[in-house]
């Protein structure tokens, strides 16, 4: 299983003075069971690009293979792919439209061909995957609150069974622990069911937590692609694209200037601390007077 | 008094079964009290569903009290004749910019408020280049508000806001929908707002980091005030604020981990400067 776009181009308005080129010569490749994160500033053509891997977009030139087939191929089963490569909007909630939960996240299975109870057994297992609390399945959607209302959302994409799932900025305008929960749930569902993920997001921090690959799109191009340790070693150009690294990366440039002999590519607050208290173990600091300073 | 006062504020969401009887209701607001000094930075942070959306909408007589009162600039909010002037003293920015602006050119857009106050002409574009000026759009006078940026345009909705010289402005999340650039491009206008034009700001966010600089923060949860205190005092709290689902900066909970494993470093840090100066003040 697998994405692959080979020299992929899209121009908004062609031909016209508001031509666009959105994209321009993309060539990525997507394996089976990554977790790969996604940045860029507003309109570095991110939303574009993922609504090119479930054929929502069709280029301008250049090959689109999901599992080697070509997805614009004249008898290409596209309603197929979409029910694989999940996608879930910036504002998940907007696509709810159904009067109670558990009929909106039957959605999705009915239209692949299930009955309503197959479905239903489907959308069951989708919003326990999410962590939606059973006793709200026949609430109407309108009366969650904004981090139920994108598990729902979540979960409609969810019971359709994809193999990839993109999510575009899933935790915009979600409390902290709100935020947390989600990707902690997106990052069980990777694990447990070996499920692609695409996260779009503008966190540093969030990305520098949950995924192992970080595209880095930049006025239609791919201008980063690697670990997000050495993407974000980069931190001065990527403030050059509007972008920033996580607080932790600039801590840690500071203490190096100041002499601290830190680790700089520690990305999180839990890395930071590791090599913090090696550094200051190291130089026999005083500040780690108690039982030797030794921290788990 | 403060500019904006309230006593035992409460507020009732209420549902009305199909024959408009009222079915249930749900306290959104609950006792708060607030004095708030003209010419303050005010952070409110809670968890979502905490009653911070609620209460900002009473800062403009959006919504009225069910218990309580509000005062504005010693204007109860509940006094309908004084409605025009209270939503004039204070001016609210939303987080979705997109909804909030009309104009199908910037300038036009932040003409609007002023000219719907009733503001001679050449008084209406002074005002427009002088808002312009304050949040560092000028440059885009002329532009379409749709081929902005999300920062940009949030900083013509703040115009907007400001063209119509309120002394306070209230912002629900205007940085939620924004790169960070556009987050950092939001806030500099608005701390400048605060600086320069003393204008009073009640900032409402989930981004920790966005609170630093602030006067003082009130912490909500379940419709009611928990905490308050200048940054420094609530961020020292990790474990309470953990608990009401809220975090703290990153460097705030790098420098409460080290102090967790050994590390002798202060609570309550909340810059990298002051982080350094902790743990490089030996070498």
């Amino acid at each position: 299983m697998s994405i692959e776009l080979k020299h992929v181009s899209y121009t908004y308005s062609p031909g016209t003075s508001y031509e666009i080129h959105a994209l321009k010569d993309i060539n990525l490749n997507i394996p089976d069971g990554e977790f790969i994160g996604m940045i860029g500033h507003t309109g570095s053509g991110k939303s574009t690009l993922i609504q090119h891997f479930n054929a929502l977009i069709q280029p301008v030139s250049g090959t689109i293979l999901y599992n080697g087939e070509d997805i614009w191929g004249e008898k290409y089963n596209r309603k197929e792919l979409r029910s694989q490569v999940g996608l879930v909007f910036q504002y998940p909630e907007h696509q709810l439209f159904e009067s109670d939960v558990l009929s909106d996240v039957c959605f999705g299975p009915m239209n692949q061909g299930l009955t309503r109870e197959e479905a239903e057994a489907e959308a069951k297992k989708a919003l326990r995957q999410v962590g939606f609390k059973e006793e709200n399945y026949k609430k109407s959607p309108f009366e969650l609150s904004g981090g139920q209302k994108k598990r729902v959302a979540i979960a409609g994409v969810l019971a359709m069974n994809p193999k990839i799932l993109i999510l575009d900025e899933p935790t915009a305008g979600l409390d902290p622990r709100g935020r947390d929960d989600i990707l902690d749930q997106i990052a069980e569902l990777h694990k447990v069911r070996g499920i692609t993920i695409v996260l779009v997001s503008h966190s540093m921090e969030d990305i520098a937590k949950y995924v192992e690959r970080l595209i880095v799109m930049n006025h239609g191009e791919v201008a980063f692609d690697n670990t997000p340790r050495e993407v974000f070693s980069h931190y001065q150009e990527l403030e050059s694209m509007g972008l920033a690294a996580p607080q932790i990366t600039y801590i840690m440039h500071a203490l190096r200037e100041h002499g601290l002999p830190v680790d700089i590519s520690a990305t999180t607050v839990e890395e930071a601390r590791a090599t913090i208290l090696d550094a200051l173990r190291e130089s026999h600091s005083p500040l780690l007077k108690k039982e030797g300073g030794m921290g788990k | 008094m403060g500019i904006i006062k309230a006593f035992k504020l409460g507020f009732d969401y209420l549902k009305y079964d199909e024959d408009g009887n009222v079915q249930d209701t749900q306290r959104a607001v609950d006792d708060v009290n607030l004095d708030i000094e003209a010419g303050e930075f005010v952070a409110i942070l809670g968890h979502n569903g905490s009653g911070k959306s609620t209460l900002a909408k009473h800062m403009n007589a959006l919504l009225l009290p069910s218990e309580g009162t509000l005062w504005i600039d010693d204007m109860d909010t509940a006094r309908e004749p004084e409605l025009w002037k209270i939503r004039q003293k204070a001016g609210m920015v939303f987080q979705n910019p997109d909804n909030q602006i009309i104009g199908t050119i910037v300038e036009e857009d932040v003409g609007f408020g002023p000219e719907n106050m009733g503001i001679p002409t050449e008084n209406i574009w002074r005002r427009v280049d002088d808002s312009l000026k304050k949040v560092g759009m000028t440059a885009y006078r002329h532009h379409s508000p749709n081929k902005l940026s999300g920062g940009q345009k949030q900083r013509v909705a703040i115009a907007g806001v400001v063209a119509m010289q309120p002394q306070c402005i209230v912002l629900d999340e205007p940085t939620a929908m924004l790169d960070p650039n556009g987050r950092r491009e939001v806030l500099e206008a608005v701390r400048e707002l605060n600086r320069q034009e003393k204008v009073t700001v009640i900032l409402i966010t989930h981004y920790m980091e966005e609170v630093i600089h602030a006067d003082r923060v009130y912490v909500m949860d379940s419709g009611k005030v928990v905490m308050q205190g200048t940054p420094r005092e609530i961020f020292s709290q990790v474990e309470t604020l953990k608990e009401y689902r809220l975090d703290v900066p990153q460097v705030t909970l790098l420098a409460h981990e080290l102090k967790k494993s050994g590390a002798d470093v202060p609570d309550g840090i909340l810059t990298t400067e002051e982080l350094v100066n902790a743990l490089c003040r030996s070498n």
